[in-house]
């Protein structure tokens, strides 16, 4: 009967090495393991012995026969698994740059990626952000901005008049489209109270040929602070903060005197570039105080600081667009460059 | 406004116009003031190689009547001839000679280039030639003694300058002056301001020229006579630095009249005293009174507009903007009248703005001229034109009118220190404000913590405290102002509507759709092309006639930007918009709002309904689509509107083929518009959590015929509504219409996904919600199909 082990271990070994599929391992595992097997009718046979040492002995064999062919199964089924694995996902090789499938985002407007991160810098400066109509009423536009009626500086800014009837004459009706984003300063005061932190983003209009450089519609973003004591070292040390969160390390500012009936003391602020050459970018100065006054605020008792520049500007300049009317005209080409 | 640095000297001196260090650092200084300099020209910086030579003969070209050959001697001895096509020298005129290898200001680089086999060894200049001046008639004719074989600019004493392009800014009304300018810079660099010109003494015997003032747009009137006058050309350095800055130089009495404007900022007018039929009166035009003036132009002037009329009440002038031409000035003049006015700044803007014309006189009284400046400007006139006319006599007893329109002169304002600081962040003392405003011409009087402030004459801009303070900063530096960040109280953050703007865009990126910003001022039947009814605002003054209304509607745009697109071969594009629209209220600000607009080029209605769904679902919003009526514009039977509640938000399908082709787009067009102004002021949705089941799920499928009258999601309520409690999501996932469901209804079949929270599903639960949605369906007439 040893023998008859030995013999039966050999063939169970020997067919699991040849087996390449997992099916002819089966088939060697119930061929000698399973009841049927040969190592199984080995072990049903045991009882036959009656010496009971020598059936222990044997029974020893077979469990050592059973556990060494049983190994070897395992081992062979495993291999065979992963070879059929293999296989497989060597059928699937795929040349990746073989792609036809394409994945399309959106994209926003630059003006709008522009606006937006404006809107993130100022809002880290701890200001809100404040929204107005584009059409507005004379009074907003220039009356309460320190130039009634009459006023010169009215004539600089090309302003588009609006009213209900093509007869009606321009300015008759009191309606335009707001020329700057200062009427929101206005309206800002009007509805709150100090102290006011206000920057406000906005689509502006002028009576303006469109060129490389000029729009008639454009945007502007417009910043108002009225609190005590709020003085023009206030306003050059936000201008250079927002320089520095704006454009980055290496970019100063500076104020130069200007002239602007909104504000008093005015100014041009410049920006300065690392390679030391200067860019102007907007106009600002202390809120004067009659504009003060008709946004309900007592000049004695508050002052405040404004500035303001163009948006559209900054995404020009970030990406180096030659000509800002491509900006407008919804060219998917231009579009998803950005 | 331009300036030239050697005439500004005469009141500094500032810098050599030869040093360029220096010449940047008066124009970082005049930036540092306000008066940014735009633009440093050069000028005067003689040509290299041109040279005086003196013509030795002078030949006819045989062939070409319009040819000479010119004979020249350069000083060196050697004889050199050069062809020339001007005739006006001759033998013994010393003429500028360019020689071979000069580079002349037009680029042109003098070559020995010949005519009929003959070299010309150089060419004989024109003053337009070397840039000196506008007479090509022929070549320059120089001093008959000077020396030959030097510089021609040497010969004729013309020194290198420079030219300053300044923008002055309103409220420096000083500025379009030298005076004005070397002021601010001398107080700036603390420097005195010299005193230029050294008066007018030769004073005749009175002759007065009567003078009324009948409007008191006209504050001041002086006419003073001059007789001794010789009409000639102007000497060559007044001359050139007229014609630096930009004008003509016409005769003596002409130019000394624009000198003495640009110097001082005092417009003024010599009349023949001869033409102006003994007086002045200054009055109000009468309407369709003509006028020509010394453009040659008819002016047809209107009651606003203020003459100066002769004593025969024949205008010969437009008030501080421009003299007639029948008075002018002519080579038999012998006698001049000086008139030197004062008038209000608005009236000479509107008569300019109304005449198109805009001279250097109305320029500078429509910014405010100094009132007090009549006297100074008299005499410097007569001085400058006694430079050319020896016999010239100042007659006394000029006029000197004034009318209740003068402004006061004595101006005062008082400027607290604390206010000083408070504005402008300093710690300054009262007693550095008169070092700051003093030099130029802010007069302090200091008394406690109060300066009293005399506002000078040629600041009509200043009126207030805090005129005086920009004064203050400008004389301390703005950029010696310190710099500190305030503290806002609150923390900075964008609104709720503006964060759900940004999620609104977020969505939209997400799934695809690019920005766009089309113009919201569009062609006056725009709306109507697109189907949008409804009265539209106008603009009433538009630069084109296509951009003269305000939209109603963001459609119009985006189609215009898919026909743009599908132009270019990009068809497919799909655009988004958020921007307002303006329809009007009657009267007053329009109901102005914002909207959401998104159009997909090429899909139709269905992903325009799943867009929105996303949209919906992202920002917590609910509405129904009602497809009762399809809105103008859109497709009749592939569009609705989305109703909230009974609110009509917005529209939503296919745009309609006609509008379609009203825009020349080609492809189908799914469109959602929406306003969304109540959307994004709206609560953000259920943001509270769902918890997740942990039971097995299971998954029922149900099909319906149901009528095409009823909309497929009344069905989908009905079957949440059903299956409520254990309804974990509904979908529909086909749909059929043919053989076996009857004509005009279709099936719709919908996958329900079942699950309990806290337990297994018993085919009874699933048989109990198949049930309940059969009758929830039959209520809509749908049949379970079998």
């Amino acid at each position: 009967m040893t023998d008859d082990i030995t013999a039966a271990i050999e063939a169970a070994l020997s067919r699991v090495q040849e087996a390449t599929t997992l099916e002819t391992v089966d088939a060697v595992s119930a061929e000698t393991m399973g009841k049927k097997g040969v190592l199984g009718g080995l072990k049903a046979s045991l009882s036959k012995v009656s010496d009971i040492e020598e059936r222990k002995a044997l029974g020893r064999a077979l469990n050592e026969a059973f556990s060494l062919v049983g190994a070897a199964i395992e081992d062979r089924r495993t291999q065979l698994v992963s070879a059929e694995r293999n296989a497989r996902v060597e059928a699937e090789r795929l040349d990746l740059t073989e792609a036809m499938d394409r994945a399309s985002r959106g994209h926003l407007h630059l003006v709008t990626q522009a606006w937006q991160e404006l809107e993130d810098v100022f809002v880290g400066l701890g200001f809100t952000v404040a929204e107005g109509p584009e059409v507005e009423t004379d009074w907003h536009n220039f009356e309460a901005l320190n130039m009634g009626e009459g006023h010169p500086a009215r004539g600089e800014f090309d302003t588009l008049f609006v009213g209900h009837d093509e007869n009606e004459g321009p300015g008759d009706s009191g309606l335009l489209l707001r020329t700057h984003t200062s009427p929101v300063q206005i309206r800002t005061m009007l509805e709150s109270e100090p102290p006011i932190y206000i920057v406000a983003p906005g689509r502006v209009f002028r009576r303006d040929t469109p060129d490389a450089t000029h729009m008639p519609v454009f945007h502007q973003i417009e910043g108002l602070v009225v609190d005590r004591n709020i003085s023009m070292a206030d306003l050059a040390g936000t201008i250079e903060a927002f320089t520095q969160a704006f454009f980055g390390e290496g970019f100063t500012s500076r104020l130069r005197p200007s002239y602007f009936p909104f504000t008093e003391p005015s100014a041009e602020f410049d920006i300065r570039r690392p390679d030391g050459s200067w860019l102007e970018l907007g106009g600002c100065g202390m809120v004067h105080p009659e504009v003060l006054r008709a946004g309900g605020v007592d000049p004695e008792e508050w002052s405040g600081f404004a500035f303001g520049f163009g948006i559209d500007r900054m995404a020009v300049m970030r990406h180096g667009i030659t000509d800002i009317r491509d900006m407008y005209v919804n060219d998917i080409r231009f579009i998803e460059q950005f | 406004m331009k300036v030239l640095l050697s005439w500004l000297n005469e009141f500094g001196p500032f810098a050599d116009p030869s040093d360029a260090e220096a010449v940047e650092a008066v124009a970082a200084d005049l930036t540092s003031l306000g008066l940014a300099v735009e633009d440093v020209i050069s000028v005067g910086s003689p040509v290299e190689g041109v040279v005086s030579a003196r013509v030795l003969r002078v030949e006819q070209h045989p062939d070409a009547a319009k040819v000479r050959r010119v004979w020249v001697d350069a000083g060196d001895g050697e004889e050199r001839h050069v062809w020339c096509g001007a005739s006006n020298m001759s033998a013994g005129d010393v003429v500028p000679l360019a020689t071979l290898g000069t580079t002349m200001p037009n680029g042109m680089t003098i070559e020995r280039r010949g005519i009929l086999g003959i070299d010309s060894e150089g060419m004989l200049c024109s003053a337009v030639e070397l840039g000196i001046g506008e007479d090509h008639s022929g070549i320059l004719l120089l001093d008959g003694e000077a020396e030959l074989g030097v510089s021609y600019a040497k010969v004729l004493g013309i020194e290198p300058d420079v030219v300053f392009d300044l923008d002055v800014t309103r409220n420096r009304p000083d500025c379009w002056s030298i005076e004005g300018v070397a002021r601010d810079l001398a107080a700036w660099r603390s420097q005195t301001l010299a005193t230029v010109g050294s008066g007018f003494d030769a004073i005749g015997t009175s002759r007065t020229v009567p003078v009324a003032i009948e409007n008191p747009a006209c504050g001041r009137f002086t006419a003073t006579v001059m007789s001794g006058v010789r009409v000639t050309s102007s000497p060559d350095w007044m001359a050139r630095r007229l014609e630096a800055l930009g004008m003509r130089s016409i005769n003596n009495v002409v130019d000394v009249s624009n000198y003495v404007m640009l110097e001082l900022g005092q417009p003024n007018h010599a009349y023949d005293l001869a033409a102006i039929g003994g007086g002045f009166t200054v009055r109000s035009a009468r309407n369709g009174e003509v006028l020509r003036t010394l453009d040659d132009v008819d002016r047809s002037c209107v009651v606003d507009d203020l003459l100066i009329c002769d004593g025969n009440d024949v205008p010969v002038g437009l008030g501080g903007v421009m003299g007639g031409a029948d008075s002018e000035i002519s080579e038999s003049t012998t006698e001049v009248v000086l008139e030197i006015a004062w008038f209000a700044p608005r009236g000479i803007m509107k008569t300019a703005t109304r005449h198109g014309l805009r001279s250097e006189a109305s320029a500078r009284y429509e910014r405010g001229v100094d009132p007090t400046l009549a006297d100074r400007a008299i005499e410097r006139f007569a001085e400058l034109l006694s430079l050319t006319c020896p016999e010239l006599v100042v007659h006394a007893g000029g006029a000197d009118e004034r009318s209740s329109g003068m402004p006061d002169l004595a101006r005062s304002v008082d400027v607290r220190i604390s206010e000083v600081n408070r504005i402008l962040g300093t710690e300054l003392n009262l007693g550095d404000l008169p070092g700051l405003l003093d030099p130029i011409g802010f007069v302090t009087e200091t008394a406690g913590e109060i300066a009293k402030v005399l506002l000078p004459s040629w600041r009509p801009d200043a009126t207030s405290e805090v005129d005086v303070i920009e004064e203050v900063a400008r004389h301390y530096g703005y950029e010696r102002i310190g710099r500190s960040v305030p503290k806002p109280i609150g923390h900075g953050h964008l609104s709720q509507i503006q964060i759900r703007r940004r999620r609104l865009r977020d969505v939209l990126i997400g799934l695809g759709i690019s920005e766009a910003m089309p113009n919201p001022i569009v062609g006056p039947d725009t709306m109507e092309r697109g189907g949008i009814a409804g009265d539209t605002l106008r603009i009433l003054n538009p630069l084109v006639a296509d951009e003269s209304s305000l939209r109603l509607s963001l459609r119009p745009g985006l189609l215009t930007a898919i026909a743009h697109n599908e132009h270019h071969r990009r068809s497919g594009v799909s655009l988004f918009e958020i921007g307002r629209v303006y329809p009007p209220t009657g009267e007053g600000l329009p109901s102005e709002h914002e909207v959401l607009g998104v159009a997909l080029a090429g899909r139709y209605a269905h992903s325009a309904v799943a867009v929105w769904r996303e949209i919906a679902q992202a920002l917590g919003v609910g509405a129904m689509i009602d497809q009762s009526n399809a809105p103008g514009g859109l497709h009749a039977t592939r569009s609705g509107v989305l109703r909230a509640g009974r609110d009509v938000i917005g529209i939503i399908g296919e745009i309609s083929p006609e509008v379609l082709e009203n825009f020349g787009v080609s492809e189908r067009v799914a469109v959602l518009e929406v306003r969304i102004d109540g959307i994004l002021s709206g609560k953000a949705g259920s943001g509270s959590y769902r918890p997740i089941s942990r039971m097995p799920s299971s998954d029922l499928d149900l099909a319906f015929v149901m009528s095409d009258e009823i909309a497929a999601d009344r069905l989908e309520r009905a079957l949440r509504q059903a299956a409520a409690g254990l309804l974990v999501d509904v979908a529909l996932f086909d749909t059929y219409r043919g053989a076996g469901v009857p004509e005009g209804h279709r099936s719709l079949a919908w996958r329900l996904r079942l699950q309990a929270h806290d337990r297994n599903l018993t085919d009874t639960d699933v048989a109990e919600v198949k049930a309940a949605c059969e009758a929830a369906a039959s209520k809509l007439g749908a049949q379970l199909r079998s």
